[in-house]
């Protein structure tokens, strides 16, 4: 029972960092109905801007932890931003009415690149980094098992919170919110209403790539080392997240993602570790066969 | 003129922000954990790049006008027609002339271009993205080592083998999943492609896991060995040669020769059956071919069944000619090169394919082999420098060639994906 609780923890905290990235993708599909493949290195390159703001704040003398962290939020989701809005300018953009497979195949280069660039630049081996938040505190004992809830996933699960708090109040109260909806709905109803589609889809990806950054960061402190892969297997089980909530659905995606972090820890603390990605990826085949809408999704109507 | 200079400006401050802090900044793995290092320079240079390659083409596209898209000229349409031949005359001649190193460059190149024009018919064809290619390349390569280890049975016999339980795999992930849209296709043959690699690594037992089956044999002539005793029953002995190991070499060469261009004519003979027509068709439109009553489900799952038929030879084919095959060699790159190969190659066109590899594998490596050469002539640490880190850069260069492709041309490099049938012949319409 208290082993049961604990990885019930662990797994609301990963499945938080899930459902933060696939935010990201069920906006973009939402709104131009394309995979952004490429948001997983997004996320990926959120944590390596993270770990060098960590180390450079570091050797300029800011310690304290909250600014340290402050700081680095900021600086990792405004650069990230920047690549999520080039990468949207630079491959997507110049794609729309192109024939149906482009903007996939150009997202599938997109990640390539992104994954060898860092490859490149940062060098291919596992980037360490000591833990930033220890302390933490137990919550109950039972059959000699002592259940721990450390800082770390504390200040994860309030720091997802808050930033999904300001996303809705985005989403559903502000003209910026409203005119994503509208293209949500139907983007070229939208334009001809006076919407500015194209400077609409790229505030999607721009906080689409700030959510994925927030994310890079968490994950970077809670498993204390990121290499240049992390992005493609977080990317993919993101992706079922979304899936699994309903692509479109933005409380989809995060009831998606914790869904993966649950299943993903209980399957590693009760099967086998050495097959949790498979147990994920078969969620994703066995979803998108007997549940294509998801849970919270809507059935998508084809038009000829 | 002016407002070139501020867009070029605009996009130096965009990939200043971009690569400042990953150019510019690195983190090392140092005695006391990570250190940063600065790299002021290296960001800079890439920045300056942006900002003129920005400017050259926003002036190239003020004064040129945008060209005018049609068709191939007559004198390249006859060019087009002497490229193939004389390639296929090319690779037929290529072990006479070229040293060890040559031949075993185009037996790599060979591979790929098998790898393509099988998964051309799945994704140039049929028009079904398919990023798990991989995996019937994996199960033909270990279909062949444990049979041939474990039940001692020749090459020959287990070719045919490997590619039927290819394609019984492509059959049993196609059947559920063929109902897919595009991209939710795409995103499944990516799991999949993962999930048999994973299996592959941890399923210790039968595959002995990362490390690997080794002493795969090789494949015979007719019966004879290309073993160095020379002895009775070995291709040297019969013929009374020296046994030397560029026989084995090029006698390699030429199994992946014939199984190439096997693939390829099986697939445009494929192209022009009632089979065929219904893949082109499918790939312009399924809502259509779905209205004048074309099963799409088979048809589809007979394209995803022969690409991936074609993969398991090839995978046999990589097993017998490494000796040696671990789940290393079937990552996810794979699938990418080979998908970079396709796409480049221009979705559909068999020489586009060719070529295709040949620049993309071939050429990089000639590439690097002549920069080191350079190197050894001048002792030049800067060359040497440059071919080392090339393959670093190799995948690199592929994904921005995808996006690079996708952006210029869509239809490839070699645009040559017309529908094989036309109501009206051209030039009369």
């Amino acid at each position: 029972m208290a082993y049961a609780l604990q990885q019930l923890i662990n797994g609301i905290t990963l499945g938080m960092i899930y459902g933060l990235i696939a935010v990201g993708y069920t906006m973009v599909y939402g709104i131009i109905g394309m995979i952004n493949f490429a948001h997983g290195d997004i996320f990926m390159i959120g944590a390596f801007l993270s770990l060098i703001a960590l180390l450079g704040l570091a050797s300029l003398g800011i310690t304290a932890v909250p600014i340290a962290l402050a700081l680095t939020l900021i600086f990792a989701a405004a650069l990230a931003a920047l690549y999520g809005w080039t990468v949207e300018r630079v491959a997507y953009r110049p794609l729309r009415g192109s024939f149906r497979l482009a903007p996939l195949i150009s997202a599938i280069g997109m990640s390539i690149t992104l994954q060898n660039f860092v490859q490149v630049s940062q060098g291919a081996r596992v980037k360490p980094m000591e833990a930033l938040i220890p302390g933490g505190f137990q919550i109950m004992e039972a059959d000699g098992f002592a259940v721990r809830l450390s800082a770390m996933q504390i200040m994860i699960v309030v720091t997802t919170l808050c930033v999904l708090a300001i996303f809705t109040w985005l989403v559903t109260r502000t003209p910026l919110g409203r005119r994503m909806r509208a293209c949500e709905q139907d983007l070229r109803m939208a334009s001809l209403l006076g919407i500015d589609t194209d400077l609409t889809i790229s505030v999607t990806f721009i906080i689409g790539a700030a959510l994925a950054a927030v994310a890079g960061l968490l994950f970077l402190l809670y498993y204390g080392a990121i290499d240049f892969f992390i992005g493609f297997i977080a990317g993919v089980k993101a992706f079922t997240a979304a899936v699994l909530g309903g692509i479109g659905s933005l409380p989809g995606a995060v009831l998606g993602g914790l869904l993966i972090g649950l299943i993903e820890v209980f399957w590693s603390a009760y099967f086998s570790v050495e097959y949790k990605d498979v147990a994920a990826f078969s969620i994703l085949i066995v979803a998108l066969i007997f549940l294509p809408t998801g849970i919270l999704g809507r059935a998508e109507v084809e038009k000829v | 003129m002016k407002s070139a200079v501020r867009d070029a400006g605009l996009s130096a401050l965009v990939a200043l922000g971009l690569f400042a802090p990953l150019i510019g900044l690195v983190t090392e793995n140092g005695d006391h954990g990570l250190e940063l290092r600065g790299r002021p320079l290296a960001a800079a240079a890439v920045v300056v790049l942006v900002f003129l390659g920005r400017l050259l083409m926003l002036t190239r596209a003020a004064h040129i006008a945008p060209p005018v898209v049609s068709g191939p000229s007559p004198a390249m349409v006859r060019a087009g027609r002497a490229l193939a031949p004389a390639l296929l005359v090319f690779a037929l001649v290529l072990p006479f002339g070229g040293s060890r190193y040559y031949v075993d460059l185009a037996t790599l190149v060979l591979t790929y271009i098998m790898l393509g024009w099988g998964l051309n018919v799945v994704v140039g064809l049929a028009g079904l993205l398919d990023l798990g290619y991989v995996a019937f390349y994996a199960v033909g390569a270990y279909s062949y080592a444990l049979l041939a280890v474990n039940f001692g049975l020749g090459f020959w016999s287990c070719l045919p083998l490997a590619g039927i339980l290819a394609a019984f795999w492509g059959v049993l992930l196609g059947f559920p999943v063929l109902r897919l849209r595009g991209d939710y296709l795409a995103i499944v043959t990516l799991a999949f492609g993962e999930i048999i690699r994973i299996v592959l690594n941890n399923w210790v037992s039968l595959t002995n896991g990362p490390n690997g089956i080794t002493g795969i044999p090789r494949p015979t002539l007719f019966g004879l060995r290309f073993s160095m005793d020379g002895g009775e029953g070995t291709f040297a002995g019969f013929f009374n040669m020296e046994p030397e190991t560029i026989q084995r070499v090029i006698f390699l060469y030429y199994v992946i020769l014939g199984l190439a261009l096997l693939t390829n004519w099986f697939t445009l003979r494929l192209r022009r059956t009632p089979l065929g027509r219904a893949w082109e068709a499918l790939r312009e439109d399924e809502t259509a071919c779905r209205s004048l009553g074309i099963n799409v489900t088979n048809t589809k799952l007979t394209a995803f069944a022969i690409g991936a038929m074609f993969g398991g030879f090839a995978g046999a084919f990589f097993a017998t000619r490494q000796a040696f095959i671990s789940p290393e060699s079937f990552t996810f790159i794979e699938s990418a090169t080979v998908l970079a190969i396709v796409v480049l190659g221009g979705l559909g066109s068999q020489l586009g394919v060719a070529l295709a590899a040949i620049v993309m594998v071939g050429g990089l490596e000639l590439l690097r082999a002549f920069l080191s050469f350079l190197a050894d002539q001048m002792g030049s640490p800067i060359f040497a420098g440059i071919a080392n880190e090339l393959p670093l850069y190799r995948m690199l260069i592929f994904g921005l060639a995808l996006v690079v492709v996708m952006v210029l041309r869509p239809r490839g490099m070699v645009s040559t994906r017309t529908p094989t049938v036309l109501l009206v012949a051209r030039g009369q319409g």
